[in-house]
């Protein structure tokens, strides 16, 4: 019996340490708004007969900044993939961890609040859009629960509709995003009521108004932009946020809102005129290079298909201007790490 | 109380007053059943018809077919039919130079626009052509090339002519390149190569099930290899060989609860067991198949233990009076007896853990994988993640494709269901 029971434990200690050896396929995991442009530079990889496609995970950019930042090692992934840029808390982490990054940047996505063509269009300043979703908003200087249940309660010129959003969780890269970009920056930092209470309470920059409305106005749909889609199809009334190239793929069904009188149309992102569009970035893992092979290939392969009318224009991502594509290409065989001081930037 | 002593006559009335009450009673009850039997069947007829109606179409698509001229120089530069010499050959541009010959597209826009008609996988179609039949060297073959997945959207119907151009993800220019190649009928509807063929891929028109499949496989044999035999040890060991004190009433208890835990916790217990102590590779089969074993455990022993009871003492009592061993009583006849009840649990916790995508999503395998995997160590995904996956991408083409991939996913449920009621049948004695 203690001869079995001691076989039984050399077998299966030879089966684990026989499996875990050095991994030949490159690891990615974050972002959803990253993966159907991760996936497409992965396949073109794979087609070359030197490498394995690489395994692209999806999870949110959270998913994505911490995983890479998890250590050195095969077990944690290679590359993480964000739609919102690293954080110098995460950064932090991330050196804990003795791990080196180098920040590149790919692309840009534009972030959409669409809804059915059956339904309204919406034409609306980004302050006012702000007011509908913040969480908090100043009355008479003081932070109250977001009163506003319809829009045209924000501004008369708009629909007579229920204000009802669907839109990601907070793992979520655009979420995060979009709460920076519209919440704060376009509403507490610039309306003037709220930029005094913001100010009243300590919070000069107006960070606190990130936070979404919790009271069933805006309604997390999951990571799932698809679902969100849907249920735009089947709930006219309602709107969504998601990603620039959802809205590209269901241009006959969706129309996108007018945000501070740009329409987000492909040009219009690409040109820098649309206030709502956002960075793409993946995170290189130094230590990695060369244990794992097919880290810098990937890396090239992005730039074969990132230009104007590539492959990843194609499936929705806004190129980026051409000096800066140049300079993430040579940040790709430089391999800058990324400190906390880059972040400021 | 009521005690007053009643006649036999009035006892009689008062009973045949009551029958006709308990009559209706009896028919309400079976009504009860009735509605709900049905109400069951109609959902699940909706459920197949709106899987089917929409998912059969998923395993067509639409094809052009195209004059190749197979020029080894070209296709095959260094001679050697190795994956490398393939890679360097041109056969795209092969592709498109025989379809810019029917189509005629005037200027560099045009031709750039053009190229997009036939799926980009139309030289690794060309590469494993030749690879099967090198005889092809040297002639003009008529090739079939899947469509790109806009175009095949459009010939659906699903992309309308009517649309502006501005709003619709083809050119006016493109449709007048599809009429054309229509006119010279070219272009077919056929059962799709890729669905059960292919792999993963970012182009749905390419997109299919096998790696997922493959990936499923291999799992659910490293979960059956590992479930089966414990879970069965488990419950003899408890049921036949244990003294029931205190210790195996607490197991007992452990392991009903750990039936009732949530999947993906044991996801979690993965991750933090299988790859950060033993360093395992992420998104493999082998640590997705421990995973889901740890998860049918509960099922299996569960199941196998009231099996093992069900076998009357009466058989054992034989076995003893003969002389028998314990463990000649357990192996010669418990088990026989009760191998199909361990079994249909045994299915019935595979076919569960089938289903699983919960807590694959911590060990890495809920990701986009492309290469087919080999072995239990090559990076695997599974049929539901294929499913979960393939629901969130953007092109339109993938809505036929994740009906397609459930009807696949069921066939492979409703046969393993069918195999544990066939091995339950063949199996059973009756005592």
């Amino acid at each position: 019996m203690k001869k079995t029971i001691f076989m039984a434990g050399i077998i299966s200690g030879l089966v684990v340490t026989s499996v875990a050896q050095a991994r030949d396929t490159l690891s990615l995991a974050g972002s959803s708004t990253v993966l159907p442009f991760a996936r497409i530079i992965a396949e073109q990889l794979g087609k070359n007969p030197n490498f394995k496609t690489p395994v692209v995970e999806s999870g949110g950019s959270s998913v994505g900044k911490k995983g890479v930042c998890d250590g050195v090692g095969t077990k944690f992934i290679d590359i993480g993939n964000a739609s919102s840029r690293m954080k110098s808390k995460e950064l932090a982490y991330c050196e804990k961890n003795g791990v080196k990054l180098t920040e590149i940047k790919v692309g840009y996505d534009g972030i959409v609040v669409a809804n059915s063509k059956k339904g309204i269009p919406l034409n609306i300043s980004k302050a006012d859009l702000g007011k509908a979703l913040t969480a908090e908003i100043p009355v008479n200087g003081k932070w109250v629960k977001n009163p506003y249940k319809k829009w045209s309660d924000i501004n008369p010129d708009l629909p007579d509709i229920a204000i009802r959003v669907y839109g990601p969780p907070t793992t979520s890269g655009t979420r995060a995003s979009y709460a920076e970009m519209v919440n704060q920056k376009g509403y507490c930092a610039k309306d003037k009521e709220a930029k005094a209470a913001s100010v009243a309470r300590g919070d000069k920059k107006g960070k606190k108004c990130r936070a979404m409305r919790t009271d069933g106005v805006f309604i997390e749909a999951g990571e799932q932009d698809n679902l969100i889609v849907q249920k735009l199809n089947e709930d006219t009334s309602a709107y969504g946020i998601f990603g620039f190239s959802y809205l590209d793929q269901n241009s006959d069904t969706l129309q996108g809102a007018v945000i501070s009188k740009t329409a987000p149309t492909f040009e219009n992102i690409a040109g820098n005129n649309y206030s709502v569009s956002r960075a793409l970035y993946y995170y290189v893992k130094h230590q990695h290079i060369g244990v794992v092979p097919g880290m810098k290939e990937y890396m090239a392969e992005w730039t074969k298909h990132w230009g104007d009318e590539g492959a990843l224009s194609d499936a929705g991502m806004i190129p980026m201007p051409k000096a800066e594509r140049a300079k993430y290409k040579a940040a790709m065989t430089n391999l800058p790490v990324l400190t906390a001081a880059d972040l400021k930037k | 109380m009521n005690n007053k002593i009643i006649t036999p006559l009035e006892a009689s009335n008062k009973v045949k007053k009551s029958i006709a009450k308990r009559r209706a009673k009896d028919n309400r009850l079976k009504l009860y059943g009735r509605v709900a039997i049905s109400l069951a069947v109609c959902f699940l007829l909706i459920l197949f018809y709106s899987i089917f109606s929409k998912g059969y179409s998923g395993f067509f698509q639409y094809y052009v077919t195209l004059d190749i001229n197979f020029d080894r120089e070209r296709i095959d530069p260094k001679g050697d039919l190795s994956d490398n010499s393939l890679f360097d050959g041109e056969a795209s541009k092969i592709v498109n130079e025989s379809l810019f010959s029917i189509i005629q597209p005037q200027g560099r826009k045009a031709k750039k626009q053009a190229k997009k008609i036939v799926s980009s996988g139309k030289d690794v179609r060309i590469a494993k052509m030749v690879k099967n039949d090198p005889s092809l060297f040297g002639t003009t073959t008529k090739v079939k090339f899947a469509l790109d997945d806009d175009i095949d959207s459009f010939l659906r119907g699903y992309i309308k002519r009517e649309t502006p151009e501005s709003e619709r993800r083809i050119s006016n220019k493109i449709i007048e390149y599809i009429d054309k190649l229509n006119e010279e009928g070219r272009i077919s509807y056929e059962f799709s190569d890729y669905i059960l063929s292919g792999s993963a891929s970012g182009n749905p028109e390419m997109a299919g099930i096998k790696g997922a499949f493959i990936g499923s496989m291999l799992t659910l044999s490293v979960c059956l290899l590992i479930a089966f035999p414990l879970g069965v040890a488990t419950a003899i060991y408890l049921e036949e060989v244990a003294k029931k004190n205190k210790i195996t009433e607490f197991i007992e208890v452990n392991i009903n609860n750990l039936a009732a835990v949530p999947s993906v916790v044991f996801g979690i217990m993965g991750l933090a067991i299988f790859i950060s102590i033993f360093g395992m590779p992420r998104s493999i089969p082998l640590v997705g198949g421990m995973v889901l074993a740890l998860m049918t455990l509960p099922t299996i022993i569960i199941s196998s233990r009231a099996a093992i009871r069900a076998v009357p003492p009466s058989v054992r009592d034989a076995a003893y009076g003969i002389g028998a061993s314990k463990l000649q009583v357990i192996f010669h006849h418990v088990i026989p007896l009760a191998m199909p009840g361990m079994l249909t649990g045994t299915i019935i916790g595979m076919a569960q853990a089938l289903g699983e995508t919960a807590p694959l999503l911590m060990i890495g395998m809920v990701a986009f994988i492309v290469d087919v995997p080999n072995s239990i160590v090559d990076p695997g995904t599974v049929l539901p993640v294929q499913i979960f996956m393939w629901a969130d991408f953007a092109e339109r083409m993938f809505i036929q494709k994740t009906s397609a991939a459930i009807i696949v996913l069921l066939g492979f449920l409703i046969s393993m269901n069918a195999l544990a009621v066939y091995l339950r049948k063949k199996l059973e004695r009756r005592w």
